[in-house]
């Protein structure tokens, strides 16, 4: 077995990905079922010069990552759905402050305590809207340890393209289970570096002047440029403004810079959609059996095909729409009740023909699970 | 350089009411940080929400204003990945101690290199008058309208009970204490807190009958005594100043490059 090549838990592979997409600074509160993550990295960062810490609790975590972030290092915490609840406050600061930072949450089932050490898909929406006011967000997620590889390193890669909090939405089933997990060799996948100003010290240096492709280049704190970061709205400065034009055209760079490159920001898979008359829609772990299942059938001649979904916010309205445009039926298999199903409907042509195929019982959605669904849409009885 | 080169001038004149106490803490502050002759970019201060939070608007260092409570947890995330940078972290009494009393006790407890301030005005002013952890009974506030019953916290002996290994209080009628305090807290390696008492004339002041601002200063000054002085021992009911705790214990981004030496070793 060459170096590259590893046999993992999905946590470890969030490691490696982050690892490679150049983290130096992890701060994290232990919880289950994230916590390998930051076990590996208390291991692994000051091996390579980089800085981990244990803070005293999820709130704490994120904002000690975005001042790291703000030194100019690339940063991530990880958790779950407790800890996520108590990003929250600070999820909404990264927003504000454009705070370039990966957040991972490896979901169990809620609400609250919940099943700490079962599978869930519960926290899509919380992505989506647990921070208060309106705002735009990136969120990810990945059905196997190649993918979470790829998928964090893309989230690196979009937190810095965007000045942007990048959430990656993995779960349970993913997270602990093992399987193998190649790592390219470094620079086979393109790393996106932070974009530093290029003015001068002692030139006035606007921090939150997008330049003509919208990116806003940086000044790590500590160097030749002082500037303010604030929470509240601000103008090109970083200072406090509460002038309408300003609180406008803030609130309205933050939602377009994400939302209009909805199509751009899209990441998926397919699998036998040229010709599928059934569609499975799914995305992490459920997006395992989704497979199963249309491979299966395909061996029987029926023309399912799957669409694996691997940026859910914002949500590829778009993609969605044209590949479930000609099918019979559409089945969103999610281990919630119905959280992306919902986003589904809206967007498609005949929301008539879409179907809910869920487990919220803690046990992980199985083939048969969605067959069962299918029979019934098709009338044939479980 | 002058201390008019360590502010954003064209901020002035200040947010904060006529009579509040809080200009001075930023005149103590900007005395020390020039005698210590620091340069504006090794400097980062970060702050919370309240009206002590707006203070890092009005000075030209590095300045992250962060959310209520918080100041402290994103400032130990700047010191850890910049060790070299000084961290300068003035808060409130609710947002140092209530919201923020959690982060305040683990920021002590690490040692790390920060210097927290806590403009202890003992009032929410933000919000419109509120009591706050630091209010103590018997004071009147909007929340106790017929007296407050909560206990205050002893900011000085909270601090030395958590680690803090550098505690000193003063008020601001000092002015000139709390520019030789914070010099020797910003000198500090570890966690150093600074309580400055600072008068509320809008809010603390008018509701519980002390006065206009010259009658809170005053207050400060005949109330307050040097720590161990004769005064204190014939009242004990005075409020000593000075600095209370100047301790060594491993600063903890310095403990951290020792494991960076261990873990780089095992490579």
């Amino acid at each position: 077995m060459s170096e590259n090549k590893k046999f993992v838990q999905g946590n470890e592979a969030c490691v490696e990905g982050a690892l490679y997409a150049g983290l130096d600074f992890y701060a994290g509160y232990p919880i289950t079922p994230s916590t390998e993550i930051a076990e590996i990295l208390s291991y692994r960062l000051p091996r390579i010069g980089g800085k981990f810490i244990q803070m005293e609790d999820e709130i704490a975590s994120l904002c000690a990552i975005i001042g790291a972030s703000l030194t100019g290092r690339k940063v991530m915490t990880a958790t779950s759905g407790p800890g996520f609840s108590l990003m929250q406050e600070a999820l909404g600061y990264a927003v504000m402050a454009e705070i370039p930072c990966v957040i991972v949450d490896v979901q169990r089932g809620g609400p609250s305590t919940g099943i700490p050490t079962h599978g869930s898909q519960g926290d899509v929406n919380q992505a989506r809207w647990g921070t208060h006011g309106d705002h735009a967000i990136i969120a990810m997620t990945a059905s196997n340890h190649q993918d979470v590889f790829a998928v964090t390193v893309e989230a690196f890669n979009l937190a810095e393209t965007y000045r942007t909090p990048v959430i990656l939405l993995f779960d349970e089933v993913v997270g602990h289970m093992r399987e193998r997990l190649v790592i390219p060799e470094p620079g086979v996948i393109p790393l996106v570096d932070r974009l530093r100003t290029s003015v001068k010290g002692g030139v006035d240096y606007h921090p939150y002047l997008p330049r003509e492709d919208g990116r806003l280049p940086m000044s790590d704190f500590g160097g030749v440029h002082r500037y303010n970061v604030t929470g509240l709205f601000h103008d090109m400065w970083g200072f406090p403004s509460a002038e309408p034009r300003a609180v406008h055209g803030l609130l309205h760079h933050l939602v377009d810079k994400l939302e209009n490159r909805t199509n751009l920001l899209a990441r998926y898979k397919e699998y036998y959609l040229e010709d599928a008359e059934h569609l499975l829609l799914s995305y992490g772990s459920a997006a395992r059996s989704a497979r199963h299942v249309v491979e299966n059938r395909r061996l029987r001649g029926e023309k399912l095909g799957l669409l694996e979904l691997q940026t859910l916010w914002p949500f590829p309205e778009n993609l969605v729409r044209e590949k479930c445009a000609g099918a019979k039926s559409v089945i969103v298999v999610e281990q919630n009740m119905g959280q992306i199903l919902r986003e589904v409907k809206l967007v498609v042509d005949e929301p008539q023909k879409v179907f809910l195929a869920n487990r919220i019982d803690g046990v992980f959605i199985t083939p048969v699970d969605i067959m069962n669904i299918f029979r019934l849409i098709q009338g044939k009885g479980v | 350089m002058a201390v008019k080169d360590y502010i954003r001038e064209r901020f002035f004149p200040h947010l904060w009411c006529p009579g509040c106490g809080h200009g001075m803490v930023l005149n103590g502050m900007l005395q020390a940080v020039e005698k210590l002759g620091m340069s504006k970019n090794e400097i980062v201060m970060v702050s919370g929400i309240g009206c002590s939070a707006r203070i890092s608007g009005y000075v030209d260092f590095h300045t992250l204003h962060t959310i209520h409570g918080r100041a402290l947890a994103f400032a130990t995330g700047v010191k850890m990945s910049r060790p070299e940078l000084n961290l300068i972290v003035p808060m409130g009494d609710g947002d140092a101690l209530a919201i923020g009393g959690n982060h305040f006790i683990h920021a002590a407890r690490r040692n790390i290199d920060i210097t927290a301030i806590v403009m202890n005005n003992r009032i929410y002013g933000m919000t419109g008058g509120q009591f706050s952890p630091l209010s103590g009974p018997g004071i009147r506030a909007t929340t106790a309208p017929f007296t407050n019953i909560d206990y205050s916290f002893d900011v000085v002996e909270l601090a030395k009970a958590a680690g803090a290994t550098f505690v000193a209080r003063t008020t601001s009628y000092h002015v000139q204490q709390i520019a030789d305090i914070l010099r020797n807290a910003i000198l500090h390696e570890g966690f150093s807190v600074v309580e400055i008492l600072s008068q509320c004339p809008t809010y603390f002041g008018r509701k519980n009958k002390a006065g206009d601002a010259v009658d809170m200063v005053r207050w400060f000054k005949n109330n307050t005594t040097p720590i161990g002085s004769k005064a204190k021992q014939e009242n004990p009911d005075l409020i000593e100043r000075g600095i209370f705790v100047q301790t060594e214990r491993p600063e903890y981004c310095s403990e951290y490059d020792k494991i960076v030496e261990i873990a780089e070793r095992g490579n």
